[in-house]
């Protein structure tokens, strides 16, 4: 099937594969095989994971949406950001900024948000965690 | 010897020539802008028609909310306007065009007795209302050479927000649209309130693959509620991108005229001067002659054949 990661300045990635992995606001991952019923649905701040074949390779993904339709899945964000394309010097500083407005003020939803998008680009960066912040 | 009027017209000539040469320049540069700022257009396309084409199945798939963004006011009390110009001039009537469309759109709110509110993007259109003590509620700078994505959520957001707070009843965005390289044109679009999903969907052009019944997490209203402000967004941001490209395209055809000008004035300028230089020899020679012939004599028959001789490389 058709994956498509489209972001507003541009194509993200456009390629073929046998399985995504995204995850939605509901808090669950959700999977994609071919022939899925059609879906849309609302991404967090996560991972998404694409395969083919015996090749896997992770996105960054700031918010957003998953679309499937017909043999095709669309993932619209803001931000998308594959592994190569990840400043990790950049991301480290954002976490330990956001560390720091938390620990002033427990409550910036703000912070929280940079928090966890930096920490979601670090996962994808490192590698460790697909589908980063729990198991699918 | 150059005569007075020769000297004057050189200088000319010469400072004509280099603004020649800024302008050609100019509109190089102008040239790979625009090629520049369409690709960049094209490449945002792709996600303006996904998030349309989800809206398009969102209604397909019968989602009925009221969101803000659609409330339509029954009374209009105050209408925002949107205007995107650029920063920097020499770009042909293109500044002109959107801010004299803007303020018809001010003028017809208040012959409708309802207040305004300008929205500005742009030097441009800063320094026009500023000056004419117009009220001003949001101004931006530095984004429409080569808007971001960030950019258009920042303008977005806060036109939103207004619209959310019940400051605005209506929203109108002016801006330039890229047709073709040679085409730009005005336009006028309602930026807010939304039409119904229905009505976006038809107007769309999106991907619909709407005969399918999609599933929805977390339900069809949630996926609206948060695919509404980045379709804002997503509006805003093509509007930014295409004025931009019309930005630079009309700068080039600006500098294009600039340049040809400046040869055309060059040609006549040199003609000119070639023209006094001849002028100013012709009367030397005269005088020379006449005095020479003053004097009387063989001498002077060969005194001015002497004279002839010498000047013959100069005067032809």
């Amino acid at each position: 099937m058709q994956v498509e990661l489209v972001s507003p300045e541009r194509i993200t990635f456009s390629g073929e594969a046998d399985k995504v992995v995204v995850r939605t606001v509901g808090g669950g991952d959700i999977e994609f095989l071919p022939r899925h019923v059609p879906f849309i649905g609302v991404l967090q701040v996560s991972a998404a994971t694409v395969f083919s074949g015996s090749d896997m390779q992770v996105f960054a993904i700031h918010q957003g949406f998953v679309q499937m339709s017909g043999d095709k899945v669309t993932i619209l964000s803001d931000v998308s950001e594959a592994k190569e394309d990840i400043d990790v010097a950049r991301a480290e500083a954002a976490k330990s900024n956001a560390e720091s407005a938390i620990s002033a003020d427990a409550e910036d939803a703000e912070a929280a948000g940079a928090l966890k998008r930096a920490e979601v680009r670090l996962g994808v960066a490192s590698g460790a965690l697909p589908g980063f912040g729990g198991g699918h | 010897m150059p005569g007075a009027k020769e000297r004057e017209l050189r200088r000319r000539i010469g400072s004509v020539q280099s603004t020649k040469k800024i302008t050609r320049a100019m509109e190089l540069i102008a040239a790979t802008r625009v090629v520049k700022a369409m690709q960049r257009a094209n490449e945002a396309k792709p996600y303006a028609t996904q998030v349309t084409g989800v809206i398009e199945n969102l209604a397909a798939g019968g989602a009925r909310v009221s969101h803000p963004l659609l409330r339509e006011a029954e009374d209009v009390k105050r209408v925002g306007i949107i205007a995107i110009t650029s920063d920097r001039g020499l770009a042909g009537s293109y500044n002109a065009a959107v801010i004299k469309a803007a303020e018809r759109q001010l003028d017809a709110a208040r012959t409708a007795g309802a207040d305004y509110s300008l929205i500005l993007i742009g030097k441009k259109a800063i320094d026009y209302f500023s000056f004419r003590n117009y009220k001003i509620d949001a101004q931006y700078t530095g984004m429409s050479d080569t808007p971001t994505y960030e950019n258009a959520r920042e303008v977005a957001q806060k036109v939103v927000d207004m619209f959310e707070a019940g400051e605005l009843d209506r929203v109108e965005l002016a801006y330039t649209e890229f047709i073709t390289m040679g085409t730009q044109k005005v336009t006028v679009r309602r930026y807010l309130p939304l039409e119904t999903a229905e009505k976006m969907a038809d107007a769309g052009g999106g991907s619909s693959t709407a005969l399918a019944q999609f599933e929805f997490e977390p339900s069809p209203g949630g996926v609206l509620e948060s695919l509404l402000p980045r379709y804002m967004e997503s509006r805003l941001y093509s509007a930014l991108l295409e004025a931009a490209a019309s930005e630079h395209a009309n700068r080039q055809r600006a500098m294009k005229a600039a340049t040809d000008n400046a040869e055309d004035l060059i040609i006549k300028l040199s003609r000119e001067m070639n023209q006094a230089r001849q002028a100013s020899i012709t009367t030397e020679i005269m005088e020379i002659v006449s005095g020479a012939e003053a004097l009387g004599g063989d001498d002077a028959q060969a005194t001015i054949k002497t004279i002839l001789e010498n000047t013959e490389g100069t005067s032809a």
